[in-house]
């Protein structure tokens, strides 16, 4: 089986679905003949045309509002924001339109279509290329949120997001682009080719949206998280010694309940970990459902390891990133805890 | 208290509450002057129309000049008896909303000829993103009168089951997009749309309606910006009513101008038309439509108007603006300009427009009585409360499973 990055599998999801329909266009900021700044978009143009994949003025509200027009039309699209940063001057026809137009109007109109960003820190980006902004749509009704750690899931999971029908967003950890990231800072890049999930079928396949994965079994602590720190949390369980259940989130809306409360239920402790900041952000939906599903199972507090509430910063990047270290000692408290 | 001269410029109106107005400052150019270009014609060669006016019916209420649409008398009597339902309809439905039938409504008082005279120069395929005064369309396209209400009294019967403010219509099987609160939001949508369109191969075409103070959105910039760079098939019409809420059009249009000149700079055909002229907003739009469609991009139209009555009814206009404006407005009432056309062609009279408001009055009445045998808002039914977790998702997921479980229903 080939193994790709997740820019190659992305790009091959985004290939499988041009060719398999017509209906499907995809457009962004550099995103035609150049090919994307990560390349993610790299040779569809020339592949499938110049009205197929194509570049958009610098308008980020224009590009969501063009989606949803032409999804009103019956096509499919497919839209980049260049960085999640520059997702908010698109945040009104996201919020406002793009997730209630089926509601608004009654099911009369849709408007399914996928907003692909790269997401998320550990690449030096600074405050404007490092955010994680999923709480800002997870709180979104109508919107569905998806975060891959992986290429083959992030292949499968694209396409699921086109099919389901419905506006995605459609986040991607940009620190595992070319490699898998243990959580120590400024570690060189590993491959996708020693990863299990490397590994991507040719054609179309599908990964259910709402469905988390459990990365690993284990018995003394539930971690949940997504993206980037999928891996940190395996490296932390390796480094720790902590026998440590994870489970990938991959759709944040709707997530998967079911998975996380058997875990936790299970397991009695329980991490959730996101690089964006602590207050109102996603760990805190998670934190407040588990204690309503697993109450009575819980051992410990639930523990959220976070972003800090502070802007990203550039040059104390892993102060403010949740690396492997900060994540063997939040495990520890959570497995140490009477 | 004199504060001095204000240290930098703040727009303000010409008149405000017991001022007598005089509009004479507005220099508008008189009807039939404008010259009509080709539909082929580069954006920046409109720039004649975008700073003039587009006009066809002159003082005397004859038309003249080369953008006369050249109607049928049965055309004309088409518009006219929709401008006058559009009106009627309106008077009616803010009487009931003072009596508590429903909670909020939009009168289009002055704008009938933007809304209907638009719709019937378009193709009823063509797909409409209005904002909430262009019910006039929902009227030239044959709308179920009792539909209409339904919606408005939000009862058992309307097609949104509920789930929007009164006037934000949504309407797909007559190719009228879902009306947004948000203002302007459907301009850049609407460009989409015509790209989809032209994408599709077909013949249809985009237009889309905001207001002269929407134009400070970005959405505004955003809608010119991709109309210009992708030539979409659209037509984007600013409603220049001449208040936002309580603000004039100074505190929008800055010293552009007019709202049309804004835009040339994004190189589209533009144009300033007499919004209160049946004939002159249906010419405009016929022109900018076949232009569309034949390929040639996208054209801005700013329709010259007046707000008649309040913006809502949560506003009082008496508090900001003098009570004579629309009666001494230079550009007169839309629906008394065409009447008066048409009784000088010979094809209409006092008597048979007495006899149509008297027709339609009826028929406002009798569909109201109709709707509300559907439920109002107040006193139920509703649709069904279990229908608030539908069409969030194309399927509910278990959150929302939950909730409804929770609320009982």
């Amino acid at each position: 089986m080939p193994v790709k990055n997740m820019i190659q599998a992305l790009n091959d999801a985004m290939d499988v679905l041009l060719t398999e329909d017509e209906d499907v266009v995809i457009f962004g900021e550099d995103a035609g003949y150049f090919g994307g700044v990560f390349k993610t978009t790299d040779k569809l143009q020339e592949k499938h045309g110049i009205d197929r994949v194509f570049d958009t003025p610098i308008n980020e509200a224009a590009i969501a509002a063009m989606a949803i027009g032409m999804a009103a039309r019956g096509l499919k699209p497919i839209a980049e924001i260049q960085f999640a940063d520059y997702i908010f001057p698109a945040i009104d026809q996201i919020v406002s339109e793009m997730s209630r137009i089926r509601y608004r109007s009654a099911g009369q109109f849709t408007s399914g279509c996928v907003v692909r960003s790269p997401w998320g820190g550990g690449i030096r980006g600074g405050q404007t290329h490092s955010m994680s902004p999923e709480a800002f749509f997870t709180h979104v009704p109508g919107l569905k949120v998806v975060v891959p750690s992986n290429p083959y899931d992030a292949k499968g999971l694209l396409i699921a997001s086109l099919d389901s029908g419905d506006p995605v967003i459609f986040f991607e950890p940009k620190r595992i682009y070319n490699g898998p990231y243990d959580g120590v800072p400024d570690k060189p890049l590993m491959s996708w080719a020693k990863h299990a999930k490397g590994e991507v079928p040719e054609g179309r396949y599908t990964v259910e949206l709402g469905k988390a994965d459990i990365v690993r079994e284990g018995e003394a602590c539930t971690l949940v998280t997504y993206g980037t720190l999928v891996h940190v949390a395996e490296a932390a369980a390796e480094a720790s010694g902590i026998d440590v259940e994870i489970i990938d989130l991959r759709t944040l809306v709707p997530y998967d309940i079911e998975t996380i409360a058997k875990s936790v239920n299970k397991t009695g402790r329980v991490v959730v970990a996101h690089e964006a900041p602590r207050t109102s952000g996603f760990g805190a939906e998670l934190a407040a459902q588990i204690q309503e599903e697993c109450f009575y199972a819980l051992e410990a507090p639930v523990f959220r390891l976070t972003g800090w509430d502070t802007p990203y910063p550039h040059a104390h990047e892993w102060a403010y990133f949740p690396t492997r270290d900060r994540m063997i000692r939040a495990l520890k408290t959570v497995t140490e805890a009477a | 208290m004199s504060h001095g001269d204000p240290r930098f410029h703040v727009p303000v109106p010409p008149y405000r509450p017991g001022d007598e107005p005089d509009f004479s400052h507005l220099k508008l150019p008189k009807a039939g002057e404008a010259k009509k270009p080709r539909v082929d014609v580069a954006g920046m060669d409109t720039q004649d129309l975008a700073l003039g006016l587009v006009g066809v019916l002159d003082h005397n209420h004859q038309a003249v000049g080369e953008w006369d649409p050249r109607l049928a008398p049965e055309v004309l009597r088409e518009g006219l008896s929709h401008m006058v339902l559009t009106r009627i309809y309106d008077e009616r439905m803010l009487k009931l909303q003072r009596q508590g039938k429903m909670s909020f409504y939009m009168k289009s008082t002055g704008e009938e000829a933007v809304a209907v005279a638009g719709a019937m120069a378009l193709d009823k395929a063509d797909m409409v993103f209005p904002s909430y005064r262009q019910q006039g369309i929902l009227f030239a396209r044959g709308r179920n009168i009792v539909d209409m209400m339904c919606h408005c009294i939000s009862n058992s019967r309307d097609n949104l089951k509920g789930r929007q403010l009164p006037v934000h219509y949504t309407w797909a099987d007559g190719n009228f997009f879902t009306v947004s609160g948000n203002l302007g939001t459907q301009f850049p949508q609407a460009v989409g749309y015509a790209m989809g369109c032209a994408y599709k191969g077909d013949k249809r075409i985009a237009a889309s309606w905001i207001g002269d103070g929407t134009t400070a959105e970005g959405d505004f910039h955003g809608a010119l910006t991709l109309a210009s760079t992708y030539r979409a098939p659209v037509v984007l019409n600013v409603v220049n009513n001449q208040w936002a809420i309580s603000t004039t059009q100074n505190i929008a249009i800055g010293d552009a101008p007019t709202f049309a000149a804004k835009g040339l700079g994004y190189g589209l055909a533009s144009m300033r038309v007499d919004g209160h002229d049946f004939l002159a907003v249906y010419a405009a739009t016929q022109w900018a439509a076949d232009r569309a469609r034949k390929g040639h991009g996208a054209t801005l139209l700013e329709l010259f108007s007046y707000r008649g009555d309040a913006h809502s009814t949560s506003d009082d206009p008496s508090k900001y603006r003098s009570k004579d404006e629309f009666r001494n407005w230079p550009l007169g009432d839309p629906i008394e300009r065409l009447k008066q056309h048409l009784i000088g062609l010979g094809e209409w009279d006092e008597k048979r427009h007495a006899k149509l408001e008297e027709e339609m009055t009826k028929l406002v009445v009798r569909s109201y009585k109709e709707a509300e045998s559907h439920g109002t808002l107040h006193d139920g039914p509703l649709s069904p409360t279990e229908s608030i977790f539908e069409d969030v998702y194309a399927e509910q997921d278990w959150r929302l499973r939950r909730q409804r479980q929770d609320l009982g229903v």
